[in-house]
């Protein structure tokens, strides 16, 4: 059967509904929240603080380490707390997705800590982890080249790319290859990539064009939350 | 030809460009990247000449040579004491640069400055790795005796300190309290009431949270006399 | 903690003031809001000044305890995310996390304020149990009584999941709502020095001799208590902190809708 209808009425090629705002948790050094559909994440970014053990410490540069997970009533089946293979594997792809474009020469011996929780979730959540993380990461003074963005994208019934798949669409029947990415907007590196599924070269290839308009989209939605977070400090005048 | 791509005092966010062309000098808080400069940084543009900065509008404090802090004792070691500044880095107050006094090697260093004990002091020297060095020998530098001590955003710093000093003069004396501000974003707040010191306390704060926006002076002033 | 903070505390309450300027025994603003996360059959989020505090709600079918064949349980949890404390670390729960959840479990438990035989689907066989998690998003001190009222809030939301042949249907929920019995309520009593206050900021609870939790029903009676930190009470400063409980959870209740 094609898809010919997404669920919930969207284009093919048409984001959810977005908000961003940073500043939400006030002990951090840097933090945002994230949101696309009812997919919810948040970002606090701590650091750069002292890196122990010892032996982790590069006195070159500072050290980045990401922490991916979900709350327990996140999910529609309780999620037991505490790690998953799931969520490690996430956290180390977090990790490589936002390495590129940090700046952490100014930080040898230390660390700068990301933690990114889902507060509700319907797909999509290691991307808005990633968005939120990068905006936490700026709140937190982090010198970095760019932000980062992600969505994830769908091959769905061998012939559409669907762009940030929802839950429901995730869980279609004949298979979607679900393709999350992040791109970072000016360049328009892919700094995380990862597929299950089943597709052609061609369909990859496009997909990751659609992810990459997609990406400008959201690079707005987390520019325009910076210029509000600190946009009461634009005319320094007196 | 170079073109500016903004103007004194925006407010730009990392990756943002700059300016375009090679005309322009990338300074802190800023890259080249081929013909452009971008920001690092979350913060606003300064531009001096060809020279382009961003100032940060958040982030914890680097530590830098000549940097006037407020240090808390963390160790004491056979040859001086450990001072922590709030951050990731720690470095050392030698004997010699403790005091103008001789301190003898193996004397009970707890009578000069004990665990916790909070100094004014300042940074001599630095590695590229951030190991420090302290000194107590200079005017001003000194240990803290009594009053609190409130964490402040280290960029923030300059405002609340003010145009030579404006503001903060302002909030001492019709608050009637002593204040020290660290580079490191600590501030010292002792004054004879606890009223007094929470007046002082509040106006830093609203100074931190409002460093950029117009009319500044005369708010806290405003605050300082109404308490609004 | 910085040691000269903790001397200003101790010496501002020898004069009965605190360093925010607040009274010895005044909570600071108050909010709560409901229903913060979908999935969840219930959920809250409470905010205590700058402390923020989540609560969620989630059911299952489970078989009931042999010697309690027809009622159900609650499972309490908190865990101590890093990003909500530089202190909190990464890892199995610490014995902070443990204490702060069990007293929020003993609080709900030991009044009846969910009727467990009510969660009874087939005696001896199956029952419901409810997991209520609590995650800190900001701790500025005072978490336990934040996670108490978040817990209750959230219950108070809750609503059974659908169930088909003994099963959950995961995502979809009835209309049927898990009605509280009673609505017990936790206040946490400091003593520093010798004096004794209430909603502690993170550094008064740092500079804290002990620490009493109290919760109280609607009929004032008390239901559970956990006295913490490294000194003794007197009798007399437990009398003074239940008496004081009582008064407060009076006003902390009316928080709730």
């Amino acid at each position: 059967m094609a898809y010919t209808k997404r669920t919930d009425g969207r284009k093919f090629d048409e984001l959810r509904e977005m908000e961003a705002k940073v500043g939400i948790i006030k002990s951090a050094d840097g933090s945002a929240m994230f949101r696309v559909g009812k997919t919810i994440a948040i970002a606090a970014v701590r650091g750069p603080r002292d890196l122990y053990p010892k032996f982790k410490q590069d006195s070159q540069k500072g050290v980045l380490r990401c922490n991916y997970d979900l709350m327990s009533f996140s999910v529609t089946e309780r999620k037991r707390p505490g790690p998953s293979r799931r969520s490690q594997e996430i956290s180390l792809v977090t990790e490589k997705a936002l390495l590129p474009v940090l700046e952490l020469d100014n930080f040898p011996n230390a660390v700068v800590d990301v933690f990114i929780t889902i507060v509700q979730a319907d797909a999509g959540t290691r991307c808005a982890g990633i968005n939120a993380a990068s905006l936490a990461l700026a709140d937190a003074g982090i010198p970095m080249k760019d932000l980062v963005c992600a969505v994830a994208t769908g091959i769905i019934n061998e012939d559409k790319v669907i762009v940030d798949v929802n839950k429901e669409e995730e869980d279609l029947e004949g298979g979607l290859a679900d393709t999350p990415m992040a791109i970072l907007p000016r360049s328009g590196e892919v700094t995380l990539l990862q597929m299950d599924g089943e597709a052609s070269k061609e369909e990859i290839l496009e997909s990751i064009k659609l992810g990459k308009r997609a990406c400008e989209q959201i690079y707005r939605v987390q520019r325009d939350a910076l210029k509000e977070r600190y946009g009461g400090m634009k005319d320094a005048a007196d | 030809m170079g073109e500016l791509k903004v103007k004194e005092k925006d407010l730009v966010i990392p990756g943002e460009i700059l300016a375009e062309g090679m005309d322009y000098l990338p300074s802190t808080g800023t890259f080249r990247e081929g013909e452009h400069i971008l920001s690092s940084l979350v913060g606003l543009t300064y531009i001096s000449g060809r020279l382009i900065k961003v100032i940060p509008l958040s982030g914890k404090y680097v530590p830098k040579k000549d940097d006037m802090v407020i240090g808390t004792v963390k160790n004491i070691t056979l040859n001086g004491w450990i001072i922590e500044l709030g951050g990731p880095y720690t470095g050392m107050l030698t004997l010699k640069e403790a005091s103008s006094d001789f301190i003898e090697r193996g004397a009970d260093l707890s009578q000069y400055f004990d665990f916790g004990d909070m100094l004014v002091t300042k940074i001599v020297n630095i590695t590229k790795s951030k190991i420090i060095d302290f000194t107590m020998k200079g005017p001003g530098l000194r240990k803290l005796k009594g009053g609190k001590v409130i964490q402040i955003t280290p960029s923030k710093v300059p405002r609340v300190i003010g145009k030579q000093g404006s503001m903060i003069s302002m909030i001492k004396e019709s608050t009637g309290c002593r204040v020290i501000i660290g580079q490191n974003g600590r501030v010292w707040i002792s004054g004879n009431k606890p009223e007094e010191e929470l007046k002082a306390t509040r106006a830093i704060m609203i100074i931190e949270q409002e460093s950029h926006t117009e009319g500044l002076t005369d708010k806290i002033k405003n605050f300082l006399e109404k308490g609004v | 903690m910085l040691q000269i903070n903790k001397e200003y505390i101790n010496l501002l309450l020898t004069h009965d003031q605190r360093v925010d300027g607040r009274k010895l025994e005044q909570y600071r603003d108050i909010k709560v809001e409901y229903n913060i996360s979908e999935n969840a059959e219930g959920s809250a989020k409470v905010s205590i000044g700058d402390t923020v505090v989540l609560a969620g709600v989630k059911m299952d079918v489970g078989t009931p305890f042999t010697d309690k064949p027809d009622q159900g349980s609650i499972v309490v949890g908190a865990e101590l995310l890093p990003l909500a404390s530089e202190d909190f670390e990464l890892g199995p729960p610490s014995g902070d996390a443990i204490e702060l959840s069990r007293v929020v479990d003993r609080g709900i438990r030991e009044c009846q304020a969910v009727d467990f035989k009510k969660l009874c689907i087939k005696e001896g066989e199956k029952v419901w149990m409810l997991f209520i998690d609590i995650y800190p998003l900001n701790d500025a001190g005072n978490l336990q009584d934040a996670a108490f009222l978040a817990a209750i809030a959230a219950l108070k939301t809750a609503v059974f999941p659908k169930l088909e042949n003994d099963k959950v249907v995961f995502g979809e929920f009835t209309k049927e709502k898990i009605t509280l019995q009673r609505v017990p309520i936790e206040c946490t009593l400091l003593k520093i020095g010798d004096k004794i206050v209430l909603d502690p900021t993170l550094e008064e609870e740092r500079a804290l001799d002990a620490r009493l939790t109290v919760a109280v029903t609607e009929e004032n009676k008390v239901c559970a208590m956990q006295k913490g930190g490294e000194k003794g009470l007197s009798m007399d400063d437990i009398d003074k902190m239940i008496t004081l409980a009582i008064e407060k959870t009076q006003e902390l209740r009316k928080n709730l809708k």
